[in-house]
């Protein structure tokens, strides 16, 4: 077991922030209900502002059906928004000329909940690891990539020989993290990274995401449902309920002064060994 | 088998072939007690849990022996387990849409078991499933036993499976991660419905999961289980405030807590190192030696074992105190 003393988490207020969104808000159209009235809308996003910035880790949770995954399909760029904008760098990356799209698309990674379905077990470690420069078309010495990368989420170079399979779900997830590294993005979008994995292999993922924030400057978008995990691996967090973000606060003030009703439906969600022990957890 | 005790294991041991999951297990749960299962994935625990219920996979195979109700389970035939399943022990497992009939109403498939087991009538089923919709506070039950599995949300879903449950008045449930499939605010409502409904009836708890404080909240004794083996058990008070093992250690100190987040990001959790062994490669010895910073030769030769009276470590270097671990 180990242990680092670190210096606290810097928020990077002074800094621009890296990826942006404005005022976004999503709809989708659903199926007709009535065959002569319009079909109807639903909206997943309401006018969201949300940005990190370099070096930051901010956090999202709120409950499932919250539109915390349609947030990050239009970070990422999977989606366009139907009003609003995506910037990069300050830059609307759905108006942008195709250098800056292809910028953006490089820049902005994403780690998912379950790394086994999100490798390809028929493939090679080293093979999957290569992937990522081979679609997105990165010039330069592979190789050396691939070995810095490893080196930085802390696997050996004799994982490059073995299939999926053979790892464990925290060596998994540390390989996925190892593939988002791999183009070089300045942000990295975590969505319920530790949600899949044990308790005890929780921690190793947590820290190695708070260690690539402060090492390499990577903006980190941490999307959750368990505040608590949320709270420990980010400075500033957003609390999302209905397509709208509700809250914005420090992790600690979200705790002890939650304002809006759904923040306290989280906090109150939360179950610790201590409250447990104690006898009132279920009160 | 002592009338004090809703279940009884000695000595069991799940194997398929060449692959021990389940490395001779004895614990004992009293009539209305409730007891934890901890154990993380590849733990042995989940196969536990069917080998008491007689629904090992294909090719799983359970030794020793697990009294209940004045007989061995293992030594049952399929046709006298089906007969107990369901009315004197009944389970919850993780994820109802996959154990709910699809193609069924849920009033239905509830009703089928208070029929088939209580020998009532169908108005009279009919009946005590809404009530125990009701029990469940699942909203306007007398709808809701005509939808289907995939019109109701799944912390209703999780409801209607522990009202299945609950349906007998069985003397034992084993909960398998029951909330681990909900959303987080929901999972509270989901247990304390659980905790009420075992309480009111005085039935034993068998709760299986990897969530240490889920256990804190609704148990009484805990056992931690790591590779197949109990490495540490006794009153959940003792030990989760003070583990003697260091595996069970780990586990609690690896638990984001208040005191994390009040550091506002600075601090860090302690993990711990490695991985749980795969079943084709335990470690010689404490299957936990080479994740442990405390293990000696020993640790390596010989395997601890778990005696004692209630509170039980198979550790050789025990854990003196979490405060005297802090110090050093």
């Amino acid at each position: 077991m180990t242990t680092h003393t670190n210096a606290p988490l810097p928020t990077n207020e002074a800094m621009r922030p890296i990826l942006e969104m404005r005022q976004v808000t999503q709809t989708y159209t659903l199926a007709r209900q009535k065959l002569f009235e319009a079909r109807p809308t639903l909206t997943v996003l309401d006018h969201i502002d949300f940005d990190v910035r370099p070096g930051e880790a901010v956090g999202l949770v709120g409950e499932s059906g919250s539109g915390k995954t349609t947030l990050t399909r239009i970070l990422t760029g999977m989606e366009q928004p139907r009003e609003g904008h995506v910037l990069f760098d300050g830059r609307d990356v759905w108006t942008a000329e195709p250098s800056h799209r292809q910028l953006f698309r490089r820049s902005v990674q994403v780690v998912m909940q379950n790394p086994r379905s999100s490798l390809d077990p028929r493939m090679r470690l080293g093979a999957s690891l290569l992937e990522p420069l081979r679609s997105l078309r990165i010039e330069g010495d592979h190789a050396a990539r691939v070995y810095q990368v490893l080196d930085q989420v802390g696997l050996s170079r004799n994982a490059l020989e073995r299939f999926p399979h053979e790892f464990s779900g925290g060596q998994l997830q540390r390989i996925a993290i190892a593939r988002a590294l791999m183009s070089g993005p300045k942000v990295l979008i975590a969505d319920e990274p530790v949600s899949a994995l044990d308790v005890s292999i929780q921690a190793q993922v947590l820290n190695l995401l708070k260690d690539l924030v402060r090492d390499l400057g990577l903006a980190l978008v941490f999307i959750a449902h368990d505040l608590s995990v949320v709270a420990y691996t980010t400075s500033r967090v957003s609390v999302m309920s209905a397509g709208r973000i509700v809250e914005i606060g420090k992790p600690l003030d979200l705790f002890t002064h939650p304002k809006a009703e759904a923040t306290r439906n989280l906090v109150g969600a939360i179950l610790t060994v201590e409250s447990g022990l104690a006898g009132n957890a279920l009160a | 088998m002592s009338g004090a005790n809703a279940l009884e294991v000695h000595n069991l041991v799940v194997r398929h072939d060449m692959l021990t999951a389940v490395r001779g297990l004895s614990f004992a749960l009293p009539v209305g007690g409730r007891m934890g299962l901890v154990g993380e994935s590849g733990s042995g625990k989940t196969l536990t849990a069917l080998a008491l219920m007689g629904l090992l996979p294909m090719g799983w195979q359970a030794d020793g022996s697990v009294l209940h109700d004045g007989v061995d389970l293992i030594r049952q035939s399929d046709r006298a387990l089906a007969h107990r399943r369901g009315r004197t022990i009944s389970m919850v497992f993780q994820d109802p849409l996959s154990s709910l009939d699809p193609v069924r109403r849920v009033g239905y498939q509830v009703s089928s078991v208070i029929r088939r087991h209580m020998k009532t009538s169908r108005r009279e089923a009919e009946r005590q499933t809404i009530e125990l919709f009701r029990q469940m506070s699942l909203p306007r039950p007398e709808q809701l036993v005509r939808a289907y599995p995939h019109e109701i949300s799944g912390g209703q879903r999780q409801r209607i499976m522990i009202a299945m449950a609950l349906a007998c008045y069985p003397q034992l449930i084993i909960a398998d991660e029951p909330t681990t499939a909900l959303d987080v605010t929901v999972q509270k409502q989901v247990l304390r419905l659980l905790n009420g409904a075992v309480e009111q009836r005085g039935c034993a708890l068998l709760m299986i999961t990897h969530d240490l404080p889920i256990i804190a909240a609704m148990c009484d004794t805990v056992a931690v289980m790591y590779a197949g083996r109990i490495v540490e058990m006794g009153p959940v008070g003792q030990v989760f405030r003070s583990p003697r093992h260091h595996y069970t250690r780990g586990l609690l100190e690896s638990q984001p807590t208040m005191d994390n987040i009040a550091l506002d990001g600075s601090s860090r959790l302690t993990s711990i190192p490695g991985m749980v062994p795969p079943l084709h490669s335990l470690p010689t010895g404490c299957a936990f030696h080479p994740r442990c910073a405390a293990a000696t030769e020993k640790c390596v030769a010989e395997v601890p074992t778990l005696e004692g009276g209630t509170r039980r470590a198979a550790c050789w270097h025990p854990v003196e105190s979490m405060a005297e671990a802090a110090a050093s």
